[in-house]
């Protein structure tokens, strides 16, 4: 203790009290914290109450009037093309969440179970082409489905078609086939980690007490990996919904996505409040169709058992 | 014979993940295939070995101050996220207290938000705040999305780390900051660096977000986003996508390898997202 500790002990106590609460593990690790924690609060947050905000006001030309309105979500409810754009990019983000899981699994099954030695030099193999530019993976499905693209010319060369086919590129099965590719790496690795999380004497005792392979995948591997299988479908299905490069790239008219409508509402229709509104909306529908599914794996999972 | 069964599910399973990793991959080699041709349309059959559309990539001014400009952001962004990375996973790893759970949620949140959710959000209070969009305002953003990754990277490190070794250095008299540097350091470095690897690649890949909070200075990925629009850029496109390509994948397998060691020091082996 210092001297003036010494001096006055009341004062000593509770300054000795206030180094305890200070030294204190939740006070030590909150002010660790915190930085990152304000920083997330004030750049992540802060900025979605602003857009949560602004949905309910008008833009008046160059200001926004802040009389609190329902208009805006009327109209990115109700107005068709803000409505077919919404349901298109449900559609498509359902779509690609189905298909990257379901070729997912059997590799993350194949690694998990008869990757040996290897297992991370397998997850590395995976993961590399995802740390490649989003941009270039996109660039390079149009340069494989475009109508002069590998594909075409390749069939043509190969006699197996006369002309090329214009039904490759700009539409939403080119979408969901690059959100597809796009996407692997994050289904494989949640499911991967579910399988390994198996305890192997289940699958084990399953087999001793007479299942076959497939009975007893089906009723013990399957189920047991359902949480790994829940955040690979929501880890693509969230962001995909909200995709921009690959409907503008490769979409054409019919592959347009809610993204590209709300990228114009900050650009050139210069309609912040909408734009806030369908950003809003979107994320209100993603969180419901998050929730639906993980509702629906888990009735699927009880089943199963 | 369950050998015999077991031995041709795995034949089966291996045949597929061979085709997969083809699926996986063959998009991205069509790049460098078709940088190097001398047709300026990527097409079958290819027409010649050339490697002009590379000699014709440092003479243009444009693309030397995007890749400037993507090196000064990825280098800040990586070094501030991973700061704040470290802060938030030793907080993590190392104590207990009430909302630790919430708290580590939300700076995971961006990894599962649409991207153009944070870009908009962001742009809009920049707006507000009457802040003009710069390099600066992408290096914030880019600060965001990259924390969750430093934060994965930088858990795993930490998590396998030995805590006796820390109070043996505290009982020796080292102070708390001098444990810290002196002792925890040193032993996590291999991941600090990994995270360094990562938030660079991220910064150097990301579009979305430097396209709405740029101001009028481009990044690589806007650079090539502009040219993407003119069919006759396409092959220097690719020649500039390839060598982003070697860059990345350079720069992850360093950073793969510095995690396996930082690994192997702490005995935890929890690979990159898992």
């Amino acid at each position: 203790m210092t001297a003036t500790a010494e001096g006055s002990p009341t004062f000593g106590m509770t300054r000795a009290r206030r180094n305890a609460l200070l030294q204190s593990e939740p006070v030590q690790g909150l002010a660790l914290i915190s930085p990152t924690f304000l920083y997330a609060l004030v750049l992540l947050v802060l900025p979605i109450l602003v857009v949560v905000a602004h949905s309910f006001w008008t833009q008046n030309y160059l200001t926004i009037d802040r009389t609190f309105t329902l208009e805006n979500y009327r109209v990115a409810l109700t107005e068709p093309i803000y409505r077919d754009l919404l349901w298109r990019s449900l559609y498509i983000s359902l779509m690609v969440s189905f298909f990257t899981v379901v070729l997912a699994y059997p590799i993350a099954y194949f690694i998990s179970f008869h990757g040996g030695r290897h297992k991370s030099l397998w997850l590395f193999l995976i993961t590399i082409p995802f740390w490649t530019s989003y941009l270039l993976r996109v660039m390079s499905w149009k340069v494989i489905l475009g109508y002069n693209g590998v594909l075409n010319s390749g069939l043509l060369g190969l006699g197996i078609i006369n002309e090329p086919s214009t039904a490759l590129l700009y539409n939403s099965s080119a979408v969901i086939i690059t959100l597809t590719h796009a996407w692997a790496a994050f289904a494989i690795l949640p499911i991967f980690v579910s399988l390994e999380k198996i305890d192997r004497t289940l699958v084990e005792a399953a087999k001793d007490l007479g299942d076959g392979p497939i009975r007893s995948f089906l009723r013990v591997t399957l189920p047991l990996s359902a949480p790994g299988i829940i955040s690979a479908a929501l880890i693509v299905m969230i962001p995909t919904v909200g995709d921009y490069v690959t409907p503008k790239l490769v979409g054409g008219k019919d592959g347009v996505m809610i993204a590209n409508a709300i990228q114009a509402q900050f650009g050139k229709a210069s309609n912040w409040p909408l734009g806030a509104a369908l950003s809003v909306t979107t994320m209100l529908i993603v969180t419901l169709m998050a929730g639906a599914t993980v509702l629906v794996i888990r009735a699927a999972q009880r089943l199963a058992r | 014979m369950t050998a015999m069964r077991r031995f041709l599910a795995s034949g089966w399973l291996s045949t597929y993940a061979f085709l997969y990793v083809v699926f996986l991959y063959l998009p991205v080699i069509f790049l460098p295939i078709f940088s190097v041709n001398s047709a300026a349309t990527p097409k079958f059959p290819l027409s010649g070995f050339t490697l002009k559309w590379y000699e014709d990539l440092p003479r243009t001014p444009a693309l030397l101050d995007a890749a400037w400009n993507s090196l000064v952001v990825g280098l800040s962004a990586s070094i501030l996220s991973t700061v704040l990375g470290i802060l938030a996973a030793r907080s993590i790893t190392r104590y207990r207290y009430p909302g630790r759970r919430a708290i580590n949620s939300l700076i995971m949140a961006p990894l599962v938000l649409p991207e153009i959710i944070v870009a908009i959000s962001m742009l809009l209070v920049i707006l507000q705040l009457g802040l003009s969009l710069s390099l600066f305002t992408i290096v914030l953003g880019h600060v965001l999305i990259c924390i969750p990754y430093s934060m994965t990277v930088l858990t795993a490190g930490f998590e396998g780390f030995d805590r006796s070794l820390e109070e043996a250095s505290a009982d020796l008299g080292e102070s708390a900051f001098g444990t810290f540097r002196r002792v925890t350091l040193p032993m996590v470095a291999p991941a600090i660096i990994s995270s360094l690897l990562v938030c660079f690649t991220i910064s150097l890949d990301e579009f979305i977000i430097a396209f709405f909070l740029t101001g009028t200075e481009a990044t690589l990925p806007i650079y090539i986003w502009g040219q993407l629009r003119f069919a006759s850029k396409l092959p220097g496109v690719l020649a500039l996508g390839t060598l982003l390509l070697a860059a990345s994948f350079l720069l992850m397998t360093i950073a793969e390898i510095l995690r396996r060691r930082a690994a192997r020091r702490t005995q935890n082996d929890g690979g990159l997202l898992a």
